[in-house]
């Protein structure tokens, strides 16, 4: 075989260190190929078998959470996305994604290729993208860093999603010490195909031809995969070319031809090019497929001169697929291809050995068999150890007692209505497209769940991504199952009946045994909530290694589990908005009140207790909750849902309140602490709003169903917020508080 | 009437336009292919919003360049309608067929939200049937939608009744803070001298279907549906 520049003497176990393998790893290459690798295939390992590629640190907890449910039409792992059933012969592609190590060196590029990469998961499936989301955590806002991080990423993401043209229609935003040198953007995108006419990431029949198609490849990103299979240190700026450019508008034209090549019934399989590149797509599809490829790199459309065969495969440019197309019907695809003056270069053929063989200029440069390269196949699969944390009992110790009642009330609902986690977001989603597509529609109409119309049927979806890290990071599991809780009780206030999730699990270094421990949490709570509201796991991500070692002092982030889920409306009829819409209305709080202010916002911030456990939660309780919601949604006694989450009850309200310009008039409950009320943040509880002549109906159905409800008051015109006839302020006033917040941070 | 849309590549509003005005308003619509040489015998052609051409350069100025544009611009000099939205409207102005520059918005942001426009005259095709006091609910999604045209312009443009559409809050009052983009004199839409070539930043197609909780949008269409007798 023979050698490029970089190849003049086969590497050692201290290449692949470098490369990001441990010795053993090395040593089971050396097994699987009955030699030494030289320094290219070396690399394709060490890709294939990073732990952004391979999961090996997390596949043995993620094949314990529930795969199949009721619409589960492709399961975790099969594709790259998973599909549900979603009636009238449509099915939703959905999944979330994490970009987070590129976006913490290079802000803009790395949070708008995040979205080009999820939406070539789903039009990679035939699916058309209809809906994008994001979760996003930052560090304290009040730091320069953060500001610079939070001005990119919402750049980056409106840029790349508003130019490829599909609506954002719902996201989170939180902030906290902890993400200061490693923040988290995560993107979510789904999509809907017919049943029967989605495409397969697979290869097979010998001869078959393969081909490159979109931009051309040039040298950015290269070892992303492995660079986002490591700490972030202050030699990471030096990664700068890990990180990939993208390109929207070559989205928009990848889109439209991908969609229509699938349309001639040319195609045996297609898959887009994310991390690892070329190596990661010849090598899952002809290990999927039960075949190998020829590939010769030096017919592969590129960029740059002089790239060497390593850099041709793993570089990850942006916007292209591999496609494996029946032969003799070239021509097919190619013209769609050149109608859209996109790149459709031919670079190699199936071939029946299951092997991968890589040539440049005639001359084989690796040769590797496709099976042992990937997940579920020959990759290395790890248990870790893990251990409970020192801080975790300690936290368990707080208690409500240790805290003073505060004496002004109303100085809490201030601080919680400004504060950058709890106030309003449009400083972040007025820079996103939100109506693109004329689907969106919580425009106009704002629901806890984003809903999104499926044109010329019945039925809607809704989507919500969920995770509250503090109560994760507080106690793993019962924080996990609670953002499963919380996405599902978002799509059952907006009128949904929750189908599946999709994950993106960011955690730090998984060779801690801490932060294993923490992970090891996350999947049991997230395993027991899924089962329970039947919500399959379709698939997702995980990002470890978000943590930071800065001056020799390493920090995790809160273990962030976020959850996106899906929802169906089956009669667009069923959708409830959160708003009080007439005065006169009664308030209802349906759920249990608690003397609990563990992890919430008021404790955290406020009082600045940083470590408790998590909130009150029984996931047996929800669960009989949302059903109960459920019904009182269709039997259309509500005006309104609203759910209980992040700074309590009268945030809550106050979220209710301000879409009409509305007051409110309650009384809180003498056998709990004001401040636990209006402000804690036990979980399972909903704020709805009734007519006066519903009310029989209301309270003979919430009688029936044995869950705790409170009549709390009644909505008023008088623009006041009256809490035991105590004035906390106008809407308008605290209106101007939460709409402003993040703005005026953002200005400084 | 038949109406054309012209999918660039980059369009991105261009089936949000063809439902409004094929399911929405029933009306028949042919998409015209940038690569396209005819107009496949539309009478009214609509260019809609996203990013042609990737918006690079600067927003619509390669479009006016594409071969379907060549006739797009006989068709207008010929007297035939065309509108433009978001996109299209940059595309007019890059192609001077409507007076007046669409530079960046003065937060230097793009900005997606709900705004109001008023219509100004009834005097045109677009604005026939809309109530000269109605503050319009129109969602905008641009970056570069401040309008712009020299002092001699614009005063040629009022006294023509050029000016279609105007940002005002939601009483119908021109203020600056209902300006969202800082366009000059709150101007979101406009027309040519000949009357016949419509230009708006907002989107009135995304403000169309019951569904969605807003029909303003249809204000438009039905206005420019009547005043040909469709």
């Amino acid at each position: 075989m023979n050698h490029t520049h970089t190849e003049t003497a086969l590497p050692t176990a201290e290449t692949a260190k470098k490369l990001g393998l441990l010795p053993e790893e090395f040593e089971k290459i050396k097994t699987i190929l009955g030699r030494t690798p030289n320094f290219t295939e070396l690399s394709i390992f060490s890709v294939m078998w990073s732990e952004h590629c391979s999961y090996k640190n997390s596949i043995t907890w993620l094949k314990t959470l529930p795969r199949k449910g009721k619409r589960t039409l492709i399961e975790a792992g099969e594709e790259n996305a998973g599909l549900v059933d979603i009636g009238n012969g449509l099915a939703c592609a959905f999944k979330i994604e994490s970009h987070n190590h590129p976006s913490a060196l290079e802000p803009y590029q790395g949070a708008a290729t995040g979205v080009g990469g999820i939406n070539r998961d789903i039009f990679t499936m035939g699916a058309r993208p209809i809906a994008q989301l994001n979760s996003l955590r930052f560090g304290n806002p009040k730091l320069d860093r953060t500001r610079w991080l939070v001005k990119g990423v919402v750049k980056g993401i409106g840029d790349y999603g508003n130019a490829f043209g599909i609506p954002t229609v719902g996201g989170e935003v939180f902030f906290d010490d902890c993400y200061n040198q490693n923040p988290l953007v995560n993107a979510m995108s789904a999509g809907i195909v017919k049943i029967g006419e989605t495409a397969s990431a697979t290869s097979y029949g010998e001869g078959n031809p393969v081909f490159i198609v979109g931009s051309s490849t040039g040298k950015d990103g290269i070892h992303g995969a492995t660079f986002a299979s490591e700490d972030i240190t202050e030699a990471s700026n030096e990664k700068i070319p890990a990180v990939q450019v993208g390109d929207p508008f070559q989205e928009k034209l990848l889109l439209e031809a991908s969609l229509e090549v699938i349309k001639t019934g040319a195609v045996i399989g297609m898959q887009d090019m994310g991390a690892a590149g070329i190596t990661c797509s010849t090598s899952e599809m002809s290990a999927k497929g039960e075949h190998g490829m020829i590939i010769y790199l030096d017919k592969v459309p590129m960029r740059q001169k002089n790239m060497v065969p390593f850099e041709i495969l793993l570089s990850e440019s942006q916007e292209r697929m591999l496609i494996v197309v029946e032969k003799g019907r070239e021509e097919e695809v190619n013209a769609v291809f050149e109608k859209w003056d996109l790149n459709c270069v031919q670079i190699g053929e199936v071939t029946k050995e299951k092997r991968l063989k890589y040539y440049m200029n005639s001359e084989l440069v690796a040769d590797v068999p496709a099976w042992d390269l990937v997940l579920g196949g020959g990759a290395p699969v790890y248990q870790r150890e893990y251990k409970e944390p020192a801080y975790y009992p300690e936290s368990k110790k707080f208690s409500i007692e240790q805290v003073e009642e505060p004496k002004d009330l109303k100085a809490v609902a201030k601080h919680l209505a400004g504060h950058p986690n709890i106030a309003s977001k449009k400083w972040v989603y007025e820079h996103y497209d939100s109506m693109v597509g004329t689907v969106n529609m919580s425009t106009n109409a704002p629901s806890d769940a984003a809903i999104v119309n499926i044109k010329d049927t019945e039925e809607a979806l809704a989507f919500t991504v969920d995770c509250n890290s503090r109560y994760v990071n507080a106690d793993p599991e019962i924080g996990t199952a609670i953002a499963v809780a919380e996405a599902a009780r978002n799509i059952v206030c907006s009128g949904g009946e929750p189908l599946a999730i999709t994950n993106c699990l960011n955690f730090g270094n998984p060779y801690s045994p801490e932060v294993y421990w923490q992970f090891v949490g996350a999947i049991k709570g997230m395993g027991a909530a899924c089962r329970k509201f039947d919500t399959a796991v379709t698939g997702g991500n995980v990002s470890f290694y978000n943590q930071s070692t800065i001056n020799n002092k390493t920090e995790p982030v809160f273990p962030t589990p976020t959850i996106g889920m899906l929802g169906l409306l089956e009669n667009k009829a069923t959708r409830t908005t959160l708003d009080f819409k007439n005065a006169g209305d009664l308030i209802y709080l349906i759920g249990e009140s608690k003397n609990d202010i563990s992890s919430s916002e008021y404790l955290y911030s406020f009082v600045g207790v940083k470590n408790s456990p998590a909130p009150y939660f029984d996931l047996e309780n929800e669960y009989a909750l949302q059903q109960v919601v459920k019904s009182l949604i269709v039997n259309n006694v509500l005006v309104s849902a609203h759910d209980c989450s992040d700074g309590g009850l009268f945030i809550t309200l106050l979220e209710s309140a301000m879409p009409n310009n509305l007051g409110f008039n309650i009384d809180t409950d003498s056998d709990f602490r004001k401040d636990a009320f209006l402000f804690g943040e036990a979980q399972s509880r909903v704020v709805v709003s009734v007519k006066q002549e519903n009310q029989e109906k209301l309270v003979e159905l919430l009688s029936a169903s044995g869950i705790e409800f409170t009549l709390l008051g009644e909505v008023t015109t008088e623009n006041n917020l009256v809490v035991d006839e105590e004035n906390f302020g106008s809407v308008a006033e605290l209106k101007n508080t939460y709409d402003n917040a993040i703005g005026n941070i953002m200005k400084q | 009437m038949k109406f054309g849309v012209v999918i660039f590549p980059g369009s991105n509003c261009d089936q949000d336009m063809i439902y409004t005005l094929r399911n929405g308003m029933g009306q028949l619509v042919e998409e015209l292919w940038h690569k396209d040489k005819d107009l496949k015998g539309c009478d009214f052609i609509v260019l809609p919003g996203g990013f042609s051409y990737g918006d690079y350069l600067r927003s619509g100025a390669i479009a006016r360049f594409s071969p379907i544009m060549e006739k797009v611009i006989e068709h207008a000099n010929a007297g035939g309608y065309l509108m433009g939205v978001c996109n299209g409207f940059q595309i007019l102005c890059e192609a001077h067929l409507v007076p007046g520059a669409l530079l960046h918005n003065t937060s230097h942001k793009f900005i997606c939200k709900n705004v109001f426009i008023k219509a100004e005259t009834n005097e045109s095709l677009v604005t026939a049937e809309i109530p000269l006091t109605k503050a319009l609910k129109i969602p905008i999604a641009h970056g570069e939608g401040r309008f712009f045209a020299g002092t001699e312009t614009l005063k040629k443009m009022n006294a023509n009744k050029q000016i279609l559409f105007r940002y005002c809050d939601e009483n119908g009052n021109l203020t600056d803070e209902a300006n969202p983009n800082g366009s000059f004199e709150n101007i979101a839409g406009v027309c040519n001298e000949g009357r016949n070539v419509f230009g708006m930043m907002p989107h009135p197609e995304r403000a169309s279907d019951p569904v969605l909780n807003n029909t303003d949008g249809q204000f438009i269409f039905r206005s420019l549906l009547s005043a040909v007798g469709v």
